[in-house]
């Protein structure tokens, strides 16, 4: 297939582009919006938001999760809160600032035009998440509050105790619950999708499986939208929950979708550090705390003394010393690596000595224990389920944990990927984050693109399709699709090897940890690339998956995940080499500048690297050029 | 330590199910429950015995995806934590622990340990939000909202929909959940206009999949999320004023 990468950034100013675009693009009338189908495969934040949305204004919805309802998607679980750039506390905020600030945050390597557009409609999730009755946190007078997130200087975030995923998500799941109740929209639970159909060049529909009953079927639609999450386990221990995986994405960029920035991963900085082997995923410690809480290890290394008895001056605060403005709320991936040089100097807390700790000793006596325990009290008990210490009296102890994936499946402004017809929103694309995200823009972008986007966009693809039916699941393109599905499955049972899935996943995850995680250098992914081909080589000949195709199966969802995990894997250490540059998340070692700070090839790399599945070969690339007008490009500083 | 597993494993819905008995040696007081079960079957598999069908997902208590009855309490024996929170520290060396599903009629087997909870969906969908369609919200500060009634909706909203409280109840009644999806709604002016319409939707749905509530309370003390039986009071409450209120001229038809 030829492609041309046409982002379809609408001329004018920046500040009009938007409105401009809705102008311009064809609309389909109210009454012929029943006419077309939809299939929305995901339904967290992104999913839910865009299927109820879509819902609402007509469209035949159906709808598409591995989950047993909508409410446990992995969105859920975020913590910390969602940026708007309301300025309610009216610190200077503006929809250009936070625009600027996004910008700024990625590494420059983001599309202006997507990302002030995400600034633009970020007031409205707000409206109408308070509207859905989502519980944000409120001061005395009844109006809602703010608090600070990294990378900005002014307070936006919006929050519903930790639990701010949830509160969305519970808003976008009712509005979703509404249409399901009203028979607009058919929801297919536990039902997984595993190949996207293509007729004629577009996408034409998929192909799930059922995993109660392992039933392979096909479904038709008019188009397609993938908003089906991140890939951050990958790595195998991350903070995303234990079902998030990239299929669904991977499907569709074997069938032609362009994988975009596959590199660009972000490690969070707060997470607990694991306690051992058996370990099977990492709990984050929301973002938000590094409002209260302070950084710090011993200035001695090994120092073995427990933490309240090391003096004050014998501490360390090295975030506040390195970089006094932002102190405790510098960006992700800053605070990340700063984490990581403390431990490779032996300073690392805890008894694998694999922390530093938060401390909440002076928060406490400033602000006492009730106003901490009223911010972050679900936090803290978490952290002391866990970790079996309490955080009131001693400090917590955290890493750095894969957790966000900035790259995915490349869209243009429509959020239309390369294939016609086909659409991806929330995690899932690439788009908005550049290098790197900063804390509480996810949920923000997730629901931009759901509620406010996608549903106007998608109808300038639909407009043409008036009065056609969708490709009869009859024909063959579904027909083969279901056949490769089944065969896939077979394969998997049939291998009866000597190893367990999980066992491949942790020998891939320690792989692309090590080599494709915090820091990167050729000769690491040079040897990550010999390493991760001959492990699945192995995993195609000795993987042990027991039980049947047509019955609930998790070790066989299990291996079908990890199977397309190990072709990622691949795109992505080739990636992180071809990216000669350090920018937001992606740090390789070559590329630093004195004081060990990502540096940038704006001359080389001022491009999404957006890469074509081959068969049998390595992928080609393509290269989308950024430009930025209104952002003047800068080494960032958070000094 | 070494503990002994009794756990329920079943084909199907209409399958036959039974106790199995399993070793788990050698496990680490720091683990998690679910991690403890990982180990086993990851054993399990190397044994060449199919592994042990449990629900799980985020594994840190909030998406409500998790639920097993352990020693028969719903999610073990830690108050206000979910099975994925609870850690083998709990347990003694040398303890035998039974691990079963939710048995309720609503929530049918679908294999081992994994139930369809389904039903929980039905009750929402029959009117567990506020109908307000994307684009059409005013100003989030237009109306202020006083904070111990967004901390009051907050302890209703907090509700995972886990099934604790159906597991826990000698009737299978789901009064909790309901209540507690309905108190969130109920108590935020952005709730009014669908309150009574909004309730009596809800519960009639409710009763047509749950057993009837006898006030045992069970449902409050299995609740990892400590909801309490007071949004009961109030969902019945709003549920006999719908019966008895006039609803068009209440402005709620
Ligand atoms: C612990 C944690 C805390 C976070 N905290 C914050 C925060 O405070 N602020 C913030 O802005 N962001 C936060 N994030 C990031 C944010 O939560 C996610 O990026 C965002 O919720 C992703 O939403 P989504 O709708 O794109 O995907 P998800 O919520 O992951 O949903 C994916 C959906 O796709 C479905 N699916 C996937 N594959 C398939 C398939 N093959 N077939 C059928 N269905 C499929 C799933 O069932 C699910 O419904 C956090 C993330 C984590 C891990
Ligand atoms: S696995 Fe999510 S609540 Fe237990």
């Amino acid at each position: 297939m030829t492609i041309t990468l046409d982002s379809k950034v609408p001329a004018g100013d920046i500040a009009e582009k938007w409105d401009n675009h809705r102008f311009s693009i064809r609309l389909v009338n109210p009454a012929n919006k029943r006419k077309y189908k939809v299939i929305v495969v995901g339904t967290g934040l992104a999913g839910a938001s865009a299927a109820a949305t879509l819902a609402e204004l007509g469209y035949e919805v159906e709808a598409f999760t591995f989950h047993d309802t909508a409410r446990r998607a992995h969105s859920i679980a975020a913590q910390g809160g969602i940026n708007a750039a309301k300025n309610y506390p009216n610190d200077g905020d503006s929809i250009h600032r936070l625009f600027y600030d996004t910008v700024k945050g990625g590494d420059y390597r983001s599309r202006e035009a997507n990302v002030y557009r995400l600034a633009q409609v970020s007031n409205e999730i707000i409206d109408q998440a308070t509207a859905q009755g989502v519980p944000f946190a409120r001061d005395y007078g009844g109006l809602l509050d703010n608090r600070s997130f990294g990378g900005a200087q002014v307070s936006r975030t919006f929050y519903a105790r930790g639990q701010t995923g949830q509160q969305l998500l519970l808003g976008a799941y009712q509005a979703l619950a509404r249409q399901v109740g009203l028979g607009t929209v058919k929801l297919h639970t536990r039902s997984e999708m595993l190949e996207v159909v293509m007729k004629d060049g577009r996408a034409a529909g998929i192909v799930t499986r059922d995993l109660t009953t392992g039933e392979v079927a096909s479904h038709s639609a008019h188009a397609v939208v993938l908003a089906t999450g991140g890939y951050s386990n990958v790595y195998y221990l991350s903070t995303n929950a234990m079902t998030c995986n990239v299929t669904a994405a991977w499907r569709a960029h074997r069938k032609g979708a362009l994988f975009a920035n596959p590199c660009y991963t972000q490690i969070h900085p707060t997470c607990i550090p694991a306690s051992d082997e058996f370990q099977s995923k990492l709990t984050l410690m929301s973002e938000s705390l590094r409002n209260d809480g302070r950084i710090w290890v011993s200035k001695t290394a090994d120092d073995t003394r427990p933490a309240t008895q090391i003096p004050e001056d014998e501490r360390d605060y090295y975030l506040e010393r390195i970089y006094p403005s932002f102190g405790n709320l510098a960006p992700r991936d800053v605070s990340s690596r700063a984490a990581m040089r403390m431990i490779e100097q032996e300073k690392g807390v805890g008894p694998l000595k694999n922390g530093v700790y938060l401390d909440f000793a002076d928060s406490i006596s400033r602000l006492g224990k009730d106003t901490i325990q009223e911010r972050y009290g679900n936090l803290f008990e978490m952290y002391q389920r866990i970790t079996d210490e309490n955080p009131y009296q001693v400090p917590m102890r955290i890493y750095p944990a894969p957790h966000y994936t900035m790259g995915g499946l490349w869209v243009d402004y429509n959020l239309m990927t390369n294939i016609p017809g086909l659409y991806s929103i929330g995690e899932a694309n690439f788009s908005d984050h550049g290098a790197n995200r900063l804390g509480a823009s996810a949920l923000m972008q997730g629901l931009a693109d759901g509620y406010f986007v996608l549903p106007y966009t998608i109808g300038d693809y639909l407009a043409d399709f008036l009065n056609t039916t969708p490709v009869p699941t009859t024909d063959p393109v579904f027909v083969e699709a279901e056949q490769a599905v089944s065969d896939h499955t077979r394969k998997l049972l049939d291998t009866k090897g000597s190893r367990s899935v999980e066992w491949f996943h942790r020998e891939l995850g320690k792989i692309m940890l090590e080599h494709c995680g915090m820091a990167r250098s050729r000769p690491g992914l040079e040897k990550a690339l010999s390493e991760i081909p001959a492990l699945r080589e192995e995993y195609d000949k000795d993987v042990r998956v027991l039980g049947e195709a047509d019955d609930l199966n998790q070790a066989l969802e299990n291996a079908g995940r990890v199977s397309d995990f190990f072709e990622l894997a691949e795109l992505m250490c080739q990636d992180a080499l071809d990216r000669e540059e350090s920018a937001g998340g992606h740090f390789r070692v070559e590329y630093q500048t004195e004081e060990g700070e990502a540096k940038r090839d704006d001359v080389n790399f001022s491009h999404v690297s957006a890469w074509e599945y081959q068969r049998g070969g390595p992928a080609t690339k393509h290269a989308e050029p950024l430009e930025f007008e209104y952002v003047k490009l800068a080494q960032r500083s958070y000094k | 330590m070494d503990l002994k597993l009794r756990v329920w494993r079943q084909g199907g819905a209409a399958g036959p199910g039974g106790f199995k008995e399993y070793d788990a040696k050698g496990i680490s007081e720091e683990a998690s429950f679910l991690e403890m079960l990982d180990i086993v079957n990851e054993e399990l598999t190397m044994a060449g015995e199919e592994p042990i069908a449990f629900d799980h997902d985020c594994r840190e208590g909030i998406c409500g995806t998790c639920g097993l009855m352990i020693n028969g309490q719903p999610h073990g024996p830690q108050q206000g934590t979910a099975t994925c929170q609870l850690h083998m520290r709990k347990f003694n060396n040398g303890d035998t622990i039974v691990i079963e599903p939710w048995r309720a009629l609503a929530f049918p087997v679908i294999k081992d340990l994994v139930v369809d909870r389904s039903a929980f969906d039905r009750i929402v969908e029959a009117g567990g939000y506020i109908s307000v369609d994307t684009g059409s919200a005013p100003d989030a500060n237009l109306t202020p909202v006083p904070k111990e009634a967004v901390d009051a909706a907050f302890d209703a909203a907090a509700c995972i929909g886990c099934g604790a409280c159906v597991a826990a109840c000698p009737n299978s009644a789901a009064q909790l959940f309901t209540a507690a999806k309905i108190g969130h709604l109920n108590l935020l002016p952005q709730g009014q206009p669908e309150r009574l319409t909004r309730t009596a939707a809800m519960v009639d749905t409710m009763e047509e999949y749950f057993g009837s509530c006898t006030n045992h309370g069970e449902c409050e003390s299995a609740c990892p999320q400590g909801i309490s039986l007071d949004y009961i009071a109030q969902m019945n409450r709003d549920y006999l004023k719908a019966q008895l209120a006039d609803l068009r001229r209440s402005g709620q038809k």
